[in-house]
């Protein structure tokens, strides 16, 4: 089970001092259950954790994904596709999980598994005991679809303002954080 | 991508003032009370989602807005891109306090979840969990199997299974096996028809689909599974997916609850028993209750899908699926196994063929992991030997797949969530280590806390000195498994190892049989019991030092010496901490040279040292020999500070009859004559390039140890009273404030005139530098008699009295 599912921005290695990591967009599916909070305005207060915690996992999946391009000596330069038609190759994007303990960020423990494409970050937010292969190929699939969809490589899109896109193919590929259909791309995808 | 512009447009939604706000919001009232909404809203409500998200801070929109944004999405007629947007602010506002969704009437169920989607975000206070649970299942129950479009309400089924199992009832738990299991087992095996119609000029007649295809194009040759291919497929099939990636946690939830199932004497019998004749014929299925016969035909399906796998995949895609569904196939099968023993009979066998296969192909290891940890959890009932899977599991797979990072990672995990299955053949996991330092050693970063909380259990008193060695020698062993991957490549599309360092000049050096001795001992798979010093290779290896995977784990390297520590000093006895303390002494200036690795290293040494020293203080006696060849030698001082520091206080601090009997005043003197010639050299010596300057607090340890050392052997108090005096007038002198700064100097000016205060009584002395052990009671403290700070005062004031006395 997917608890959350988060865009957020890669910066290149030598980059990281300067601006901070943005989450693009994030969708988290289900609530933590939240301790009792007889004090007023709880409900904001739970979703400045909710949001204070994605913010949290996009650090740790930016520096992850830092580290093992610069474990593996690639720069930024060998990114760069060489123009806006070519597929990215996703199978060659950098890839890896970690876990997050209880309490750190999340009250229950977590994995991660992430995904970098160029400049974004794709991450799950998982349960601590879930099938990782369903959950890798969950992500590159949807990775593959907003790098299509969205067009995501021409400078002049964004994807801030595509909100409903992106709910889309998630309603259809991971709906209430459920993986599984994680094929059939020839099937009626409103283009 | 991220933009500038995308940049500005982020800082834009956060900055936007809340009148501004308002007055967006009443245009997007308008725009949406429109009859025909139109691109103008859909674009409002983009820009209204990404003001709402951009901040963690919450955003006041106005009541009249969230109502309609409430209503839009309950609306029968609303475009499903607005339902998306509507859906998505609401979501993102949660938990708000003001939300009141009337949902009851409507009847498409994409709607229905996406609305669905909002409640259970809002954290479950007022128990919308268990309303939406119960509104889905009367929508399920209301329909046919075959119905339009429940599969956007099976998801929410699944999560509210998983959020909130309880507010099922068992009518409701039975009526979901029961459509589970025609969805799972009698799913058409035709293809579906394309969605869009050719329009206006196109025949009626349409290309009759044929059957569902396996993933190596033949055509399926029994029911349908997530692993059927085609061009189209029918509702009935999606339903069939939803099913199986729900299967599991279905399962468990509806399955027996505990001790107190009815079954469970019966089942206990039986998993007692290894061939039961009884176990080994299915029963008539359409005889079960609901719950059995969705575990016989999920047990079908799991073997479905194992056939299906042995299969060539002609595309990539179909290929990776393959994997993912074998592994959750196998999880199925152990969560039917655990569920009702019987099945084991018949999952044995099916699961052994299947391990036999996979050994020999390493694209498929990760599927492995969940067959080995099938095999722990139910050998012992099916007195089955797990040991050849494990064997084969930790000598192969790390070895030839270390430099996957998913592997790595789930093979690590593996280990630590099956610990409490291992059993008799935990040994197997121990002897391991080497081959799983691999794993830690090419992907530190995302295993070195994985590591910290599984390496108590992977240490012992036997392995515990060859660990320690293998742990500094960590930075080495990624170099070396570089160094092998440019050597004999792996088959793989892009070079696995570092593409920044281009032909290290060490590479056709390695290939000399002295270097491959070494090579092969530091990548052995199994803990071999003996230690070889490896110095050679960290001379060989020097060009890769700089690797930025070896700076990594030589970054991860003094954590774990920190875990490995705390995890020993809990069994280890007298012999085994003198062993490892020669460990320290002896590697301290033997590490792989990568920067900054051997100072972050000797820190922990150094505070591992005097821990080691507090839990077995005879160990200074037993090792007198090698602690005074330490202190003797001469480069010891200049680099190696801290280790320096913590030999010095060890000594200082247990080197005496109280703690050990044997101790005799001839080692006293010993240590004390190295020690005061170490201390004379290194205030006499100028420092420079290649020797940096001695901290002052070592000096100062220095000093305090042989103020330490005079007072139980009072012979030496006149020498070292000479030296301190001698050491006070140098740190006033300005050769030595010129080297240390004023305030260090002065430091250890202080520090010589209270040692030499106090070696004025040399009773007090000894009572202050060499408390018995009773000083820690708190008694001691207590008792006018025999309170330190007292004695003190007493002592002071005869002092001064005496002094008054004394004539001039």
């Amino acid at each position: 089970m997917v608890h959350a599912f988060l865009i957020h921005t890669l910066r290149a290695p030598q980059a990281q001092d300067t601006g901070l990591c943005r989450v693009l967009y994030s969708c988290v599916f289900g609530a933590e259950n939240s301790r009792d909070d007889p004090r007023p305005h709880g409900a904001e207060r739970d979703r400045l954790l909710r949001k204070e915690q994605i913010l949290a996992v996009a650090r740790q999946v930016e520096s992850m994904c830092r580290l093992q391009q610069q474990a593996s000596g690639r720069t930024p330069m060998d990114l760069q596709p060489q123009s806006s038609d070519e597929p990215v190759p996703l199978h060659e994007a950098p890839l890896g999980a970690f876990r997050l303990a209880a309490g750190d960020p999340f009250q229950e423990p977590r994995t991660v598994v992430w995904l970098g494409v160029l400049s974004l970050g794709f991450a799950l937010v998982l349960d601590a005991h879930e099938n990782l292969l369903l959950a890798e190929g969950t992500l590159r699939l949807l990775a593959r679809l907003l790098l299509d969809h969205l067009r995501l490589l021409t400078p002049s899109t964004n994807l801030l303002l595509r909100a409903d896109r992106i709910e889309g193919i998630l309603a259809r590929f991971l709906p209430h954080g459920k993986e599984g259909t994680i094929r059939w791309l020839q099937d009626v995808w409103p283009g | 991508m991220f933009t500038a512009g995308a940049e500005s447009l982020l800082h834009q939604a956060r900055e936007i003032q809340d009148e501004e706000l308002q007055k967006f919001c009443s245009r997007v009232v308008k725009l949406l009370q429109k009859d025909d909404p139109g691109p103008d809203a859909v674009d409002a409500l983009q820009r209204l989602f990404l003001i709402v998200s951009a901040t963690k801070y919450k955003r006041k929109l106005e009541k009249t807005c969230v109502d309609l944004l409430q209503t839009t999405l309950c609306s029968p007629k609303c475009p499903e891109q607005l339902q998306f947007l509507c859906a998505a602010i609401l979501r993102e506002r949660s938990p708000a306090d003001n939300l009141s969704l009337s949902w009851d009437h409507i009847q498409s169920s994409q709607q229905l979840s996406l609305v669905a989607s909002v409640l259970l975000a809002q954290g479950d206070k007022k128990e919308e969990v268990r309303s939406v649970g119960q509104h889905a299942f009367r929508v399920l129950e209301s329909r046919q199997p075959e119905g339009p479009s429940l599969r956007h309400l099976l998801p929410v089924v699944s999560k509210i299974t998983h959020l909130a199992p309880h507010t099922l009832h068992e009518d409701q738990t039975n009526l979901l096996s029961k459509r589970l299991v025609d969805w799972l087992r009698y799913a058409s095996v035709q293809q579906g028809v394309a969605h869009t119609s050719g329009g206006f000029f196109s025949t009626p007649r349409a290309r009759q689909p044929g059957p569902v295809t396996e993933v190596d194009g033949a055509v399926a040759t029994d029911f349908f599974t997530v692993l059927s291919t085609g061009q189209h497929f029918t509702e009935d099939q999606w339903l069939n997916v939803q099913a199986f990636s729900m299967l599991r946690a279905w399962l468990v939830h509806s399955g027996p609850q505990g001790p107190s199932a009815p079954d469970a004497d019966d089942k206990s019998e039986l998993e007692g028993s290894t061939l039961s004749v009884l176990s080994a014929t299915s029963t008539a299925s359409h005889l079960l209750p609901p719950q059995e016969r969705l575990r016989e035909k999920a047990f079908e399906y799991c073997q479905r899908l194992v056939e299906q796998s042995t299969r060539r995949a002609l595309r990539k895609g179909d290929a990776d699926l393959q994997k993912a569904c074998l592994v959750e196939a196998v999880l199925v099968l152990d969560t039917l196994c655990r569920q009702d023993p019987t099945f084991l009979y018949r999952t044995l066998s099916c699961l052994k063929a299947l391990h036999a296969r996979l050994c020999g192909d390493p694209a498929r290891a990760r599927a492995l992991l969940p067959i080995a940890q099938f095999f722990l959890s139910h050998g012992e009932a099916a007195a089955v030997d797990s040991e050849a899977i494990l064997q084969h599991l930790f000598t192969r797979v790390p070895c030839e797949l270390f430099h996957s990072p998913m592997l790595a990672f789930e093979f690590v995990r593996f280990c630590g969530d099956s610990l409490p299955l291992f059993g008799r053949n935990l040994d197997i996991l121990k002897r391991s280590f080497p081959n799983l330092f691999k794993l830690l050693a090419w992907n530190s970063p995302p295993l070195t806390s994985e590591f910290v909380v599984l390496l108590p259990s992977l240490v012992d008193a036997g392995s515990a000195v060859e660990m320690l060695h293998a742990l500094l020698d960590l930075p080495c062993l990624t170099a070396a498994l570089d160094l092998q991957l440019r050597l004999s490549p792996a088959a793989s599309e892009r070079p696995l190892w570092d593409t920044s360092l281009r032909n290290p000049s060490c590479l056709e050096a390695s290939r000399d049989p002295e270097f491959q001795a070494l090579l092969q001992h530091l990548l052995r798979a199994e803990a071999s019991g003996t230690v070889q010093r490896l110095a050679p290779l960290h001379e060989l290896l020097r060009p890769m030092t700089g690797c930025a995977r070896v700076v990594q784990c030589a970054e991860a390297v003094p954590t774990l010496l920190q875990a490995f520590f705390s995890a020993v000093t809990r069994f280890a006895d007298g012999a085994l901490t003198n062993q490892l303390v020669l460990v320290l002494l002896e590697r301290r200036d033997s590490l792989y040279q990568v920067p900054q690795y051997e100072d972050r290293v000797h820190r922990v040494l150094s505070s591992q040292l005097l821990a080691l020293c507090a839990l077995h203080p005879s160990l200074v006696v037993d090792l007198a020999k090698e602690l005074l060849e330490f202190v003797g030698s001469v480069s010891s001082v200049h680099s190696r500070g801290a280790m320096l520091a913590a030999v010095a206080w060890a000594v200082g601090e247990y080197l005496s009859v109280s703690w050990d009997r044997r101790c005799t005043v001839e080692q006293i003197t010993r240590f004390f004559e190295a020690l005061e010639a170490l201390l004379f050299e290194v205030t006499q010596s100028r420092p420079s390039a290649a020797l940096p300057k001695c901290p002052p607090q070592v000096i100062a340890v220095l000093m305090t140890t042989l103020t330490k050392l005079a007072s139980r052997s009072q012979d030496l108090i006149p020498r070292v009273s000479l030296f301190l005096s001698k050491m006070r007038t140098l740190a006033q002198s300005p050769a030595l404030s010129s080297v240390h700064g004023e305030e260090d100097a002065g430091a250890i000016c202080t520090r010589a005139t209270e040692l030499l205060t106090l070696l004025k009584m040399p009773s007090v002395a000894q009572f202050v530098l060499t408390p018995s052990a009773e000083v820690s009671e708190p008694r001691y403290h207590r008792d006018a008699n025999t309170a330190l700070p007292l004695a003190l005062r007493t002592v002071s004031r005869l002092v001064e009295k005496e002094a008054g006395l004394l004539p001039g």
